[in-house]
């Protein structure tokens, strides 16, 4: 039969099409059909999940800011060197003031000094109070050509210079006046684009400062072609007086403005981070920091997010760990009940499921806290020292595995031998350990059930005891269930954060608690990012380290 | 086919006439506004005080209430961001407002234009003076935050400083603070014996820093940090901690609402501010809208309303003659004011912008302090 098709040619279905081709086809409709059915979940997922992550994990290197609210300075910081000890000469700070003016009109000047802010301290006002009085740079221009004649006062003669049309809605360059008039042609046109997205006319508003200061230096440098247009006259006369008119040093101004801009250490930081993307805030995230000098390791005493990571690892290890230790004993209850009864405990199970998480956390420090229920039965026990012992043993522990630095043992044993068991790494690892049990307790649950009584009791018949039955048997088969409880709890550990805040205290906080600071309070987003991203990181490297070691396949949700 | 059109056109007429009768009657306002503010006892007062009587002048208007305050910053950073700004009218601390102005996400306004003026003609700039901090800011209320402690835990001789606060010796026993430099740096330094008007200009230096975390290092493990405004006045009823930090009104209410012995001490109270901002590019009409609410709920009478609900300050110097007796307890509000000449005897001025500029950089540094 092979040998007949082999030399008849290609096989043909039916309808005569090779059957390679007609198979192909048939496969290509199957999986475009499966792909349609999928399509709208993909496109759900890829919208609202995919979508503005990958947005927000962007935001660790974006660094658009700067550059584009000081275009020119960037531009003219290019030659300027921060070794030098210097500051940069006239031409930046000419710039500066061209941008400067730009972004004060689109308030974009304090948005930029927040940012700076977050590297060298005190740009934020710098750039605040700059701002509130650039104008009077640019009017020091505006001044002395209003002097000169009254006209230079009407918005409608300086449109008249600039526009094709100074009667039009929408402002349209006159044709030459670019080249006559280049710099504050272009101040003009950017004038002109600010007020029709304010909605108002060109022609009928206040023209910037910028455009004076831009007119006069144009007008002193005599570049481009001899100026020829409407208010020739105007336009004439100020040529022939502005070698008249008093000069100005933008670096003096700015400097007299706020002396801020005397210090290296701002425009080394403005240079540093003028290019458009930086690794500025994932140095941040490892505690190092982009100086103008290069990169070097943040100050001792700002070192946080380190320990903050391996506390976070270490912690939700130990989380995972007593919920393997606490849920297993249970699952197995559970699964090897008639079912009726396990129906019923599976209720206490979920039950918490139901409960706010706030109010499971503020449970927890009631019980917890030193004038709490616990510690007001171990008084009235009279059990202090037996706690003492085990708090000591706590700290043994905890320095022996390395989740606790010896200098931080938990303090017990106050008053009465009251323990101290909330607002420290004991209180959020017990209440954690609470709140993500049942994630630990359904896998499990689901695998046992699988588990068939009958190899326990075979294994027995054949010599085994209990515990070689339990262990030998029993226990590898449970343990998809156990993969897949601690991934799910891991990973919800790591990225938790309401519990940590309200009863981690100062040791118990996780690196969750400094992102949600730098999202909701600094604003710091993208820093937020880049420590989100390590995490996110962290976790797919674990999730690539456990398929490689226990193997994906043998979890089991079920 | 012609009674079709002839319906048609009368539908169409209908539409038009109603619509010009519908924008008449509300002068191009929108009738919705979305307040933000803090929820709790805060929130009530402003229900009580200032919302309520402007519904019920203004019928056919309603507010919703969107608790969200905190995060307030950085909401509106995304709303502006996603071009969909959803809140018309923002209540935040003078901090976040600065912030907000900073970001150009809160509206510039003047203020002689915007708010009325005293009963007595004084302008409103004059009238709310120097705590408009911003030009995008709309002070309420000044409220402070301060101590309070348990009068059955402190013995004979009750704390009379805020350097009482650092002394474990005299006052054993667990102290509440907040868990962020503001405030805790300032006290550190003034009970290091920096005088009030020197405290910013220590802090500056790395040395003034290290000395107002090595005074807190005193008392570091005798501190419970709190991150809610509700965790200090839970603490102190509880008997968890003999002293903590707070805003006052909650302390008013664990004091004079809730009965427990717990006392203030008003010593070193720093003063911060409450109030409005418009969120900036809002449409005309819900502008309109808010504008007009603004007005009313920032005049001299409503402000001194909100008085009788929660023992914070009102934000004019025309509102506090008019403060009277609290609505339900019906004692005296004025001596609750933080304000109050007898509490106001030693009191520290928070600089905002000195904060604008450094907590970036302190946040760091006490942050990892904490963490160490």
């Amino acid at each position: 039969m092979s040998e007949a098709t082999d030399t008849s040619g290609p096989v043909l279905a039916a309808d005569g099409t090779p059957l390679k081709r007609s198979l192909a086809r048939a496969l290509r409709r199957q999986k475009l059909r499966a792909l349609g059915l999928v399509a709208p979940l993909l496109l759900f997922v890829l919208v609202t999940f995919i979508a503005p992550i990958a947005d927000m994990l962007f935001r660790s290197v974006e660094n658009d800011i700067v550059a584009d609210t000081l275009p020119r300075t960037v531009v003219a910081l290019k030659d300027w060197r921060y070794d030098g000890g210097e500051i940069p000469d006239e031409p930046v700070f000419a710039a500066l003031y061209a941008d400067l003016a730009v972004a004060v009109e689109k308030k974009e000047h304090t948005r930029l000094g927040s940012r700076l802010n977050y590297e060298t301290t005190g740009t934020s006002s710098l750039f605040r109070k700059t701002g509130r009085r650039v104008d009077d740079i640019g009017e020091h221009f505006q001044d002395q050509l209003e002097g000169l004649d009254d006209a230079w006062k009407n918005p409608e003669t300086i449109a008249a210079i600039f526009a094709a049309d100074p009667t039009a809605e929408r402002y349209r360059p006159r044709d030459g006046v670019a080249a006559m008039l280049p710099r504050a042609s272009a101040a003009y046109a950017k004038f002109a684009a600010f007020t029709e997205s304010e909605g108002d006319v060109a022609a009928e508003e206040k023209p910037w400062e910028l455009i004076y200061a831009e007119l006069y230096a144009d007008l002193t440098a005599g570049q481009g072609a001899p100026y020829e247009g409407p208010e020739a006259a105007l336009v004439r006369a100020a040529v022939a007086a502005v070698p008249g008119f008093e000069p100005l040093s933008f670096k003096e101004a700015f400097i007299e403005v706020d002396d801020g801009w005397e210090s290296v250490e701002i425009w080394g930081t403005i240079k540093a981070y003028s290019p458009r993307y930086t690794p500025g805030y994932f140095l941040n995230a490892v505690d190092m920091q982009l100086t103008p000098e290069g990169i070097e390791r943040q100050d001792e005493g700002q070192r946080i997010y380190g320990l903050l990571f391996k506390r976070t690892l270490f912690m939700s290890l130990a989380i995972t760990i007593s919920c393997i230790l606490l849920a297993y004993p249970v699952a197995w209850i559970l699964a090897n009940l008639p079912m009726r009864t396990a129906n019923l405990l599976m209720i206490l199970v979920l039950l918490p499921f139901w409960t706010s998480l706030l109010v499971r956390t503020s449970a927890w420090k009631v019980l917890l806290q030193q004038q709490g229920v616990i510690n007001d039965i171990i008084v009235w026990l009279g059990l202090g020292k037996f706690m003492v012992w085990v708090e000591n043993a706590w700290n043994w522990f905890g320095t022996t595995v390395g989740f606790i630095d010896p200098a931080m043992l938990v303090d017990f044993a106050s008053n009465e031998g009251r323990l101290t068991m909330i607002n420290n790494q004991f209180g959020t690892i017990v209440a954690m350990t609470h709140i993500l049990l049942p994630f630990m307790i359904l896998p499990m649950y689901s695998v046992m059930q699988t588990i068939p009584p009958t190899y326990m009791r075979a294994a027995k018949s054949l010599g085994a005891t209990n515990w070689t039955a339990f262990w030998r048997v029993y226990f590898p088969q449970s343990v998809p269930g156990i993969g897949a409880g601690s991934i799910l709890v891991f990973i919800l550990a790591i990225g938790y954060y309401i519990t940590p805040e309200l009863v981690g205290g100062t040791t118990g906080t996780f690196i969750s608690n400094r992102i949600a600071y730098h999202i909701s309070s600094s604003l710091n987003w993208g820093l937020a990012a880049a420590l989100g991203a390590i995490l996110l990181a962290a976790v797919l490297l674990l999730y690539w380290a456990y398929d490689k070691i226990v193997g994906i396949d043998n979890v089991k949700l079920g | 086919m012609k009674l079709k059109s002839a319906i048609a056109a009368s539908t169409a007429l209908t539409l038009v006439v109603s619509g010009a009768a519908f924008a008449e009657s509300h002068g191009n306002m929108a009738d919705s506004m979305v307040l933000v503010s803090w929820g709790g006892a805060y929130q009530t007062s402003q229900q009580k005080a200032y919302v309520e009587p402007y519904l019920a002048a203004n019928e056919g208007v309603t507010a919703t209430w969107d608790e969200s305050s905190n995060e307030a910053v950085a909401k509106l950073r995304a709303m502006n961001e996603a071009g969909n700004v959803t809140w018309d009218l923002v209540d935040v601390v003078a901090s976040d407002a600065i912030r907000l102005c900073d970001e150009g996400l809160a509206m510039e306004y003047d203020p002689d234009e915007l708010l009325l003026d005293a009963p007595d003609g004084t302008k409103a700039s004059e009238d709310f003076g120097d705590l408009i901090v911003s030009d995008c800011y709309i002070p309420q209320i000044v409220y402070s935050t301060t101590f309070g402690y348990r009068t059955d835990m402190v013995g004979d001789t009750p704390p009379t400083t805020v350097c009482d606060v650092f002394d474990t010796e005299t006052y054993p026993g667990k102290r509440s603070l907040e868990k962020r430099p503001i405030n805790n740096m300032e006290w550190a330094l003034i009970c290091d014996g920096v005088a009030d008007e020197d405290v910013y200009d220590v802090l500056e230096t790395e040395e003034g820093q290290a000395r107002a975390f090595a005074k807190l290092d005193t008392i570091k493990d005798d501190v419970i940090w709190w991150s809610a405004g509700a965790d200090t006045p839970q603490l102190l009823a509880d008997g968890e901690v003999v002293m903590g930090s707070t805003y006052n009104g909650r302390l008013f209410s664990l004091i004079e609402e809730q009965d427990q012995p717990v006392a203030m001490l008003w010593d070193a109270q720093v003063f911060d501010l409450d109030g409005w901002i418009i969120p900036a590019g809002l449409p005309e009409d819900r502008l309109a809208r808010v504008i007009d609410f603004v007005k009313f709920a920032t005049d001299t009478q409503r402000l001194a309303d909100q008085a009788k609900y929660i023992s914070y300050g009102p934000a004019r110097k025309s509102s506090a003659p008019l403060v009277g007796q609290h609505a339900e307890l019906g004692i005296d509000m004025a001596p609750h004011m933080p304000t109050d000449p007898a509490n106001a005897k030693h009191t520290f001025l928070y600089n905002y912008e000195w904060w604008a500029d450094y907590r970036d950089d302190l946040d760091g540094k006490f942050q990892a302090w904490l963490a160490q």
